[in-house]
C-alpha cells in the first residue's frame, strides 16, 4: 500500500515534469528551440542581411542602419544632431544644415523613419524622419545615406504625427502634437482654449530631386495630432489624423485631457484641400522656416529662408475634414494594406478600433452626423465602425500588418504584441515584449505589400535583459519570426538612443544603388582641389586658407609656416583617394570644433583658431594604409605681427607665396 | 574559280578577323588580397589601358608606390601608339595574301604574325620586367632582395598580392586568327596538289 502511493506520487510528479517541460519548449523554444532560432539569426560572416532595416535614435537625433535578422549595426546617420566623429554640423560645409528660426540647432529627436513609396510600396530612393522638439522634417539619400534635407515647419510645436508618406510620395505629413497660438505670440496659457491652434502641414515632395516644400497647411482645433497615416488603394486621397486632448487642456494633461470618452481621428480629404488651394481659398500666412539641402557635387549645405506659408481652415472648407469618433485618446492611426480600415489604438483601452473607409464614404455621403466640431462633421460612431478587437492586453499604440491578412498590434501597458484576423478582429496569437513595447514594425508592414516575415518589437525598456551598465540602460529591439502561425522570439538587440520606431526594407531594393565613392572631377566645391599640384596656402587678413589633400599615406602640404595667432585657420581637406571604402579624418592638435571624416572625392572644411603660438600636429584620424601613423603634419604658429613668411610644402622644397 | 576557294575564304576571315582586336582587350592584370575580395586589375588594349572597374590604374599605382613602384602611366607606353599600325599592316599584308592566295604568301604572313606576336610578349615580359625591378630606393615598404614582377601568364605571390596575368579576348582572336590562316595554308597546298 505504502510502495504503491509512494509509486504513485512519483508518476504524478514525472508527469508535472513533463507538463512544465512540454511548456517550457512552447514557450521558450528550450534548448532544441533556442538553436534553431539562433540559426535563424546567423548571418554568416561575410554575407548579407535580408532586410535593412533603419531605426529611429530617437533622442540622439539620428537614425541608425541595422540588418535583420542579425540585428548588427552598420552606420548612424546624421540627420538632426552635430556629430563630431564625422564632423556633421561641425563642419563649413554642413553647419547651415542645422539652421532654423531658433538659430543654430545641434540637437533633435527623431521618432518616425518613413521610407518613399511607389504605388503603395518602399521603394527605397529616400527615407524620411521627423524631428518632434523643433519640428522639422528630414530627407535622407538613400544612394549616399546621407540627409540631403531638413525643412523646418512654421505654425507647429511637437511634430510628431510626422513624417507619414501618401502612397506615392505626393506628400510627406507632419501635424503637431503641441498645439500654440498661430501666429506665435505672447499670451496667457489659460487662454488655450479656443486660441491655441494645431496645424497640420502637407509636404511636396517633388518626384524627381525629392526637394521639399510646404503645399499647405491646415489649421485645426488646439488638439494634440499624435499620429498619422493616410490611405491607400480605395483611400488614397485622404489622411488619418488621431488626436488626444479634445478637451483642451493646457495644464496636467494626463487628468484632465483623459475626461472624454472618445476623442477623434480627423479624417482629411487632400485632394479637396488641393482644390481648395487651387481655387485661392487658402490664406497667405506669415510662417518663417528654413529649407536646409545638401548638395552632393558641391559637398556642401545651404539654406533659404522662406517667409510664408498656404493656410486653410476648415470652417471655411467644407468637406475638407471629417471626424471619426474613436475611444480612449487613440495614439497610432494605422491602414491595412487593402485600404479599408483605419485601426485607431486609444492608449487607455484595452480594445482595437476598426473603422471602415466605405463606411465613412457612405456616412458622408448620408450625412450621418453627431454634430460637429468648430465647423467639422463628426460621423456617428456606429456608422463608421467596423469592428473592435477584444484584445485582452492593455494600452494599445500601433498596428502594422503581414501579408497574410492579419494585424499585429504593440501594447505598452501589458508589454506585448497581439496579433489579430483583419475583418474578423479574432485574435489570434500574442507575444510579451521585454519590456513595455512603444511601436512596432514590419518590413512594409505599413504599406500596401507587406514582406511579412519578420516584426521587430521597440522596446522603452531593458531592465534585466542585458549586461548591466550603472542606471543608464540601453533600449532594444526583440525581433520575432511571423511567418508561421504563431510569432516566434528570436532575438534581443541593443540599439542607440531611443528605438522611436524603424522602417525595413529588402536588401536588394536599396545595396544596388549605393554609393561606394564621390566622383572627384564632378567634386565642384568651391575649396575643392583635384590633385597635389593644385594644394595652396592663401593668406587674406586673418582668415588663411589651407587647399589640403589626403590620399595614402599624406597630407600635401604636410608643412605649413606663416599661420599667426589671430589668425583663423581655414582647413579645407580634399580627399582625393578613388577608391572604395577609403576615407581619410583631419584631426587638429586643440581644434575646438570636430575632427573631419572626408569620403573618397569628397572636401570638408573645419576652422582653426590657434591658442598659443608653437608647432602643432595635425593627422589622419581613420586608420587608412599601411602608414597611416606617418600620415602627420605640422603647423608653424607665430607671435601676431611676427614676420614667419608663409610657406608650406611636402616633402619637396618648400612654395612660398 | 580557284579565285574563291576554301582557302581564299580561310585567309580572309583570319585577317578580317583581326578588326575585332580593336575592340577587345589583348591582356589582364589582376591583383588579389583580403582588402580586394574581387580583385584590382586593368586590362591592356592595342592602344590603351582601362581599369577592370574605375579608377583601378590609379589605384594599382597607389599601392604599388608603397613598394617604390614606377607609375603605369598609359601615354608612357610607345608600344600604345604604334600597335593599332601594326595590327592594321597585318590586316592589309593579310588581304593581299588572301588575295594571292598561294600557299607561300599564306605562309609568309603566319610567319610575320608568329614573329611579331612573339616580339609583343617578349616586349610585355620586359616591361614587366623593368616595373618589377625598377625601385625607388626610398620607398617606405623595402624588402631586399624582393621583386615585383608579375607573371607573364598564370599567378604569382608578390607580398600579400596575388598577381594573375592573363591573355585576354584580343589574344584569343589572335590566336583563332592564326589557326584560320594555318587552315588556309593547308587548304591552298592541297588544292595545289590537286590542280596539278
Amino acid at each position: 500500500m505504502k510502495l504503491k502511493s509512494f509509486s504513485m506520487i512519483n508518476l504524478a510528479m514525472i508527469s508535472v515534469v513533463l507538463l512544465v517541460s512540454c511548456n517550457g519548449n512552447k514557450q521558450s523554444g528550450g534548448a532544441l528551440g533556442t538553436s534553431d532560432a539562433a540559426s535563424q539569426v546567423y548571418v554568416a560572416p561575410g554575407t548579407y542581411d535580408e532586410f535593412y532595416s533603419f531605426l529611429s535614435g530617437g533622442f540622439s537625433g539620428q537614425l541608425s542602419v541595422y540588418g535583420l535578422p542579425s540585428g548588427r549595426l552598420f552606420k548612424v546617420i546624421d540627420v538632426f544632431s552635430q556629430d563630431p566623429q564625422t564632423g556633421y554640423g561641425y563642419s563649413e560645409e554642413t553647419k547651415p544644415m542645422l539652421e532654423t528660426t531658433h538659430g543654430f540647432l545641434p540637437w533633435g529627436d527623431a521618432h518616425h523613419p518613413e521610407l518613399s513609396q511607389t504605388d503603395g510600396v518602399p521603394d527605397g530612393r529616400w527615407i524620411f524622419i521627423n524631428d518632434n522638439n523643433s519640428p522639422r522634417v528630414a530627407r535622407i539619400d538613400l544612394t549616399t545615406f546621407e540627409t540631403a534635407e531638413i525643412l523646418e515647419l512654421p505654425n507647429s510645436a511637437g511634430n510628431h504625427s510626422s513624417p507619414f508618406t501618401t502612397q506615392n510620395t505626393d506628400y510627406i505629413v507632419a501635424g503637431t502634437r503641441f498645439s500654440v497660438p498661430v501666429p506665435q505670440t505672447d499670451m496667457p496659457i489659460e487662454n488655450y482654449k479656443g486660441n491655441f491652434k494645431g496645424a497640420l502641414s502637407f509636404i511636396k515632395v517633388d518626384p524627381e530631386t525629392g526637394r521639399m516644400h510646404i503645399a499647405f497647411q491646415i489649421l485645426m482645433p488646439g488638439w494634440d495630432f499624435d499620429l498619422a497615416h493616410s490611405g491607400k488603394g480605395p483611400s488614397d486621397g485622404w489622411t488619418f489624423f488621431s488626436s488626444y486632448n479634445t478637451e483642451e487642456a493646457n495644464s496636467l494633461l494626463e487628468i484632465n485631457a483623459s475626461q472624454r470618452d472618445k476623442d477623434f481621428i480627423a479624417a482629411i480629404n487632400w485632394k479637396k484641400a488641393e482644390e481648395y488651394v487651387a481655387q485661392g481659398k487658402a490664406h497667405e500666412m506669415p510662417g518663417k522656416h528654413f529649407d536646409c539641402t545638401y548638395n552632393e557635387k558641391t559637398h556642401t549645405a545651404s539654406n533659404e529662408l522662406r517667409e510664408t506659408v498656404q493656410v486653410l481652415i476648415p470652417e471655411e472648407c467644407p468637406g475638407l475634414v471629417y471626424l471619426l469618433p474613436t475611444p480612449k485618446s487613440p495614439h497610432g492611426v494605422d491602414v491595412d494594406p487593402s485600404g479599408e480600415y483605419i485601426i485607431g489604438s486609444g492608449k487607455l483601452s484595452a480594445d482595437v478600433t476598426a473603422h471602415s473607409f466605405s463606411k465613412m464614404m457612405k456616412a458622408i455621403e448620408n450625412k450621418s452626423f453627431d454634430g460637429e466640431a468648430y465647423g467639422m462633421p463628426i460621423l456617428k460612431y456606429d456608422e463608421v465602425l467596423a469592428g473592435v478587437v477584444k484584445s485582452g492586453g492593455l494600452g494599445p499604440l500601433h498596428t502594422e500588418f503581414d501579408d497574410k491578412g492579419n494585424g499585429y498590434t504593440s501594447f505598452f501597458i501589458s508589454s506585448e504584441v497581439v496579433k489579430w484576423k483583419v475583418g474578423t478582429w479574432e485574435v489570434l496569437d500574442r507575444a510579451p515584449s521585454y519590456y513595455s513595447i512603444g511601436h512596432l514594425s514590419i518590413p512594409g508592414g505599413d504599406s500596401r505589400k507587406p514582406w511579412g516575415k519578420y516584426l521587430l518589437m521597440l522596446n522603452k525598456i531593458t531592465k534585466d535583459r542585458f549586461l548591466p551598465t550603472g542606471p543608464e540602460l540601453c533600449q532594444s529591439c526583440q525581433l520575432y519570426d511571423i511567418s508561421g502561425d504563431k510569432m516566434k522570439l528570436l532575438l534581443d538587440f541593443p540599439t542607440i538612443g531611443e528605438p522611436h520606431y524603424g522602417q525595413s526594407i529588402p536588401a536588394d531594393i536599396i545595396m544596388k544603388n549605393s554609393k561606394k565613392i564621390y566622383k572627384l572631377e564632378e567634386n565642384e566645391n568651391e575649396f575643392a582641389v583635384k590633385g597635389e599640384g593644385e594644394t595652396k596656402v592663401i593668406r587674406n587678413g586673418n582668415r588663411v586658407d589651407v587647399y589640403i589633400t589626403t590620399i595614402r599615406s599624406h597630407f600635401a602640404p604636410d608643412n605649413i609656416e606663416g599661420v599667426r595667432m589671430g589668425d583663423k585657420v581655414y582647413f579645407h581637406v580634399t580627399n582625393i583617394e578613388q577608391d572604395w571604402d577609403i576615407p581619410h579624418g583631419f584631426a587638429m592638435m586643440g581644434n575646438n570644433t570636430s575632427e573631419l571624416l572626408i569620403m573618397p572625392g569628397q572636401t570638408k572644411t573645419t576652422v582653426w583658431e590657434p591658442e598659443m603660438p608653437g608647432v602643432f600636429p595635425f593627422y589622419c584620424s581613420d586608420f587608412c594604409s599601411a602608414l597611416h601613423q606617418e600620415m602627420q603634419g605640422y603647423v608653424r604658429v607665430s607671435a601676431a605681427g611676427a614676420n614667419t613668411p608663409l610657406r608650406w610644402w611636402t616633402g619637396s622644397a618648400p612654395v612660398e607665396e | 574559280m580557284k579565285k574563291f576557294n576554301r582557302s581564299f575564304w580561310f585567309m580572309l576571315s583570319a585577317s578580317l578577323l583581326l578588326v575585332l582586336v580593336f575592340f577587345f582587350p589583348i591582356w589582364k592584370i589582376i591583383l588579389q588580397a583580403p582588402q580586394y575580395p574581387n580583385g584590382i586589375g586593368f586590362y591592356i588594349w592595342i592602344d590603351h589601358m582601362s581599369g577592370i572597374t574605375p579608377n583601378a590604374l590609379e589605384n594599382i599605382n597607389l599601392l604599388n608606390h608603397y613598394v617604390g613602384m614606377e607609375k603605369i602611366i598609359p601615354e608612357s607606353f610607345p608600344e600604345l601608339t604604334y600597335f593599332p599600325f601594326v595590327i592594321g599592316g597585318l590586316i592589309l599584308l593579310g588581304l593581299i595574301a588572301s588575295w594571292m592566295n598561294k600557299p607561300k604568301a599564306i605562309l609568309t604572313w603566319i610567319l610575320i604574325v608568329v614573329v611579331l606576336g612573339g616580339l609583343g610578349i617578349y616586349d610585355f615580359y620586359q616591361w614587366e620586367y623593368v616595373y618589377g625591378h625598377n625601385l625607388n630606393p626610398m620607398a617606405p615598404i623595402s624588402i631586399p632582395g624582393m621583386s615585383y614582377q608579375p607573371p607573364l601568364i598564370g599567378t604569382k605571390k608578390l607580398l600579400n598580392f596575388t598577381a594573375i596575368s592573363m591573355p585576354a579576348t584580343g589574344t584569343i582572336i589572335f590566336v583563332v586568327s592564326t589557326v584560320l590562316a594555318m587552315l588556309a595554308w593547308f587548304f591552298s597546298k592541297k588544292d595545289k596538289k590537286s590542280l596539278t
